[in-house]
């Protein structure tokens, strides 16, 4: 029996204050990636225990995460129409107090709580001696629309998603617009692509929509081979319902008929949780035939890929789907013309995608009005390396990048200064330290030779070594070439070759001209973008520290030593 | 069929997802034995309507697939710049000294096989490793090197 939306709210609305006003004590745990690396599971091994042992009834969820990952293992405690408090850095021996004092007790313990968040709805007062968690360095910049969910839901559970607004975008959409309605908003938004070129999003739907085929198909890329980027993992981690309702409203805006999720194989939290908020969906009447009664008809499936950064390459991700080796296609033909299995297709970033929901429920107009200029909305940023506050954060475009390290960051730890910044995965650029007073915004960030790319930000103290730093990019770049083109394929490895030189203090004066050669070549000549973005890391490091480069060539010292150290890379199996 | 020619037969008869590619059946076929045996190829090749040649070379370019059986125990330590930054280079030499080896590979005794891995997801708790695929971070070369010990251990333990 198909129930009705108003149904479905009704019933998810009902559990949803079971769960956070109901007789027991709600305990949520960050369980992402991260969490999991610093030990969420044995601390929610011991919570589990010491609830049983001390007799204590409460519900314990594991959830997605919120951004604090320098927290992290991160749990919070919810107390019946109470607000949030959460104990950061939690190791299992301190979760006994935790259950006894404040799950039994009622009482929080004040000194080794983290933060509260206030919730709406709730006339507690709020927790005495205890910081406000908005006001952290961290979440003070933030706007966060993709995240709005994140930490705060059990991503196995659809209802919790539908509770909080949930699937109302898409009813919006089926019901109250029609197709080119809803592409109009996405066009209003302005919203780009997340996934590192940041083309107009509409403007790549339209081309789908304009195809009359019948059978096309819309491929969410959650390849995320970057090294520093865990964001599309990490939506899918904490808020999987807002991707899977972002590609099905795609669906519905383009006229295709299926979508596919592509995930790298062996992330097994972020497929796990991805496959269920899809079979879910299916369950409530999200997908499949007639959705919430309409002529609209749409399916999902989730599919994985092996060890490929190349992959995530629009046109190897449609023959990685295939079942082949993840090379690039010529083009054209374009994807909307003969994309997967020779059928129009629209390929789009996971953060792209899900951004779509609230721009349909809120209009675009709204979502216009966050930002700078063309780089409408918001930004999701991985901060990592030796900084304060690791973690992720989504910002306004247009934040002053120097604002976001300092002040989110919390700057370098440990009293040290910032040498520089990766940006973009390894495609993207370095910038200087004395460089980043400059606003995040996709035009001022290329212009400066660094890219917003997929989000990543990677700092570096005085004790990294920009010549090693780069080196090992491209070790990366050529490890991950997927070798169809000569261009990249060769010209990878003699960068490699000319960097491991000048690593070991044999460079020659010719070898920054022959490295700009190289570069050159692979620019011009390669098949995709991993060729041809691929001298980035290289050139942005001349740009900005040419004189660390000379150092090693020319006086033959590492100035940090680093290159002295030994350096490993990963044997060559890619045949 | 052999005991091992069943175990890829269900592998690859056991997808239930709707689209079922070469790529998948391997996938499908590393998850159940931990490696692509050469029967898979020749299986996976039957079942695809291809040859082993094609299904060589997918097997080929992903570099997760290995073609001989897993050591018991599996270490990875990431490699990826937000990793390198913070000191990935000296975890991995810990874990190699731990693990008696020069470099990548398997130990003699087939016990431990180490690898570096590209990213493993994790990287605001830089240097992040794996034992076993359970995730560990904010390693240093003291910790990795434990990690590697406690993880030869455990199996000591246990027999
Ligand atoms: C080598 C290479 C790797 C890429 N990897 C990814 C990836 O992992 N995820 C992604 O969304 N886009 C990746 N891209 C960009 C995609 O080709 C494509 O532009 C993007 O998925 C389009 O989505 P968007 O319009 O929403 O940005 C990669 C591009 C190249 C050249
Ligand atoms: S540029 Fe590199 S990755 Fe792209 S097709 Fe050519 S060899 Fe492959
Ligand atoms: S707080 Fe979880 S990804 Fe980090
Ligand atoms: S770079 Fe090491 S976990 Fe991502």
């Amino acid at each position: 029996m198909v129930v009705s939306f108003v149904e479905i709210g009704l019933e998810a609305g009902r559990r949803w204050q079971e769960l956070t006003a109901g007789e027991r004590p709600w305990i949520r745990i960050g369980t992402a990636l991260c969490g999991e690396a610093a030990g969420a599971f044995e601390v929610t091994d011991a919570v589990e225990s010491e609830l049983a042992s001390q007799g204590v009834s409460a519900k314990v969820s594991r959830v997605g995460c919120l951004g604090l990952c320098f927290a992290e293992p991160l749990l919070d405690v919810q107390l019946p129409g109470g607000h949030r408090i959460f104990y950061g850095n939690v190791d299992p021996e301190g979760v006994a107090e935790i259950v006894s004092a404040h799950v039994a007790g009622g009482t929080p313990v004040t000194a080794k709580a983290l933060g509260y968040l206030a919730q709406n709805g709730s006339d507690a007062p709020v927790p005495d001696g205890i910081p406000d968690l908005d006001q952290h360095p961290m979440r003070i910049w933030e706007d966060r629309i993709v995240l709005r969910n994140a930490g705060n839901i059990d991503p196995m559970d659809i209802h919790q998603y539908v509770a909080n607004g949930g699937y109302q975008a898409l009813h919006k959409a089926l019901i109250d617009l029609d197709r080119e309605q809803t592409l109009d908003e996405v066009k209003a938004s302005g919203l780009r692509g997340r996934g590192g070129a940041a083309f107009p999003t509409a403007t790549k739907w339209s081309f789908l929509a304009g195809n009359p085929a019948p059978e096309k198909y819309v491929l969410c890329n959650c390849e995320e081979g970057d090294p520093g980027a865990f964001n599309d993992k990490n939506i899918l981690e904490s808020d999987p319902g807002t991707l899977v309702e972002g590609v099905i409203i795609a669906g519905y805006a383009t006229g295709a008929s299926k979508g596919y999720i592509f995930i790298r194989h062996g992330h097994n939290g972020p497929i796990d949780r991805c496959r269920a908020a899809v079979d879910q969906a299916r369950e409530l009447g999200f997908l499949g035939e007639n959705i919430m009664g309409t002529d609209f008809s749409y399916e999902i499936e989730v599919a994985l890929t092996g060890d490929s950064y190349v992959a995530g390459e629009e046109s190897a991700l449609m023959e990685a789907i295939e079942g082949k080796r993840a090379m690039p296609r010529f083009r054209p033909p374009f994807p909307a013309q003969v994309g997967l299995f020779g059928k129009p297709t629209n390929i789009n970033n996971v953060k792209t995608l899900a951004y779509v929901p609230e721009i349909v429920s809120k209009g675009g107009e709204w979502f216009a009005g966050i930002g700078h200029d063309t780089s409408t909305g918001t930004v999701i940023l991985c901060l990592t390396g030796p900084l304060k506050y690791t973690g992720m954060v989504e910002v306004p475009l247009g934040i002053n990048l120097k604002d976001v390290i300092n002040e989110a960051a919390g700057g370098v730890q440990d009293g040290k200064t910032l040498k520089f910044l990766q940006t973009g995965g390894p495609l993207g650029g370095v910038l200087g330290a004395d460089s980043i007073d400059i606003l995040l915004d996709f035009e001022i960030l290329r212009a400066a030779g660094a890219i917003v790319g997929s989000g990543g930000l990677i700092a570096a103290d005085e004790s990294a070594c920009i010549v090693d730093m780069t080196r090992s990019l491209i070790s990366f770049c050529q490890y991950e070439s997927c070798g169809k083109c000569f261009p990249c394929r060769m010209g990878m490895s003699h960068l490699l070759e000319v960097l491991e030189r000048i690593c070991r203090l044999e460079g020659t004066s010719e070898d920054l001209a022959l490295m700009r050669n190289i570069g050159e070549n692979m620019q011009a000549g390669s098949l995709c973008g991993h060729g041809q973005l691929g001298f980035n890391p290289v050139s942005s490091a001349l740009r900005y520290f040419g004189p660390e480069f000379d150092a090693h060539i020319t006086d033959r010292i590492c100035p940090t030593g680093t290159c002295l150290a030994p350096r490993y890379s990963p044997a060559q199996t890619r045949r | 069929m052999s005991g091992l020619e069943q175990r890829i037969h269900d592998a690859v008869h056991g997808q239930t997802q709707p689209t079922v590619t070469v790529l998948s059946s391997l996938l499908a076929v590393e998850d159940e034995l931990g490696y692509i045996p050469k029967e898979a190829l020749d299986f996976v090749a039957g079942f695809s309507n291809a040859t082993v040649n094609d299904v060589w070379a997918v097997a080929s370019f992903y570099p997760n697939f290995r073609f001989e059986p897993p050591s018991e125990h599996v270490v990875e330590v990431c490699w990826g710049a937000s990793c390198h930054v913070v000191g990935a280079m000296g975890v991995f030499k810990s874990v190699l000294e731990a693990a008696g080896l020069e470099d990548e590979g398997d130990t003699l005794d087939r016990r431990l096989t180490v690898r570096l891995n590209t990213c493993l997801g994790a990287c605001s708790q830089a240097p992040v490793m794996s034992m076993d695929h359970h995730l560990a971070g904010r390693t240093n070369p003291d910790s990795a090197a434990k990690n590697v010990a406690h993880l030869l251990e455990e199996e000591a333990h246990g027999r």
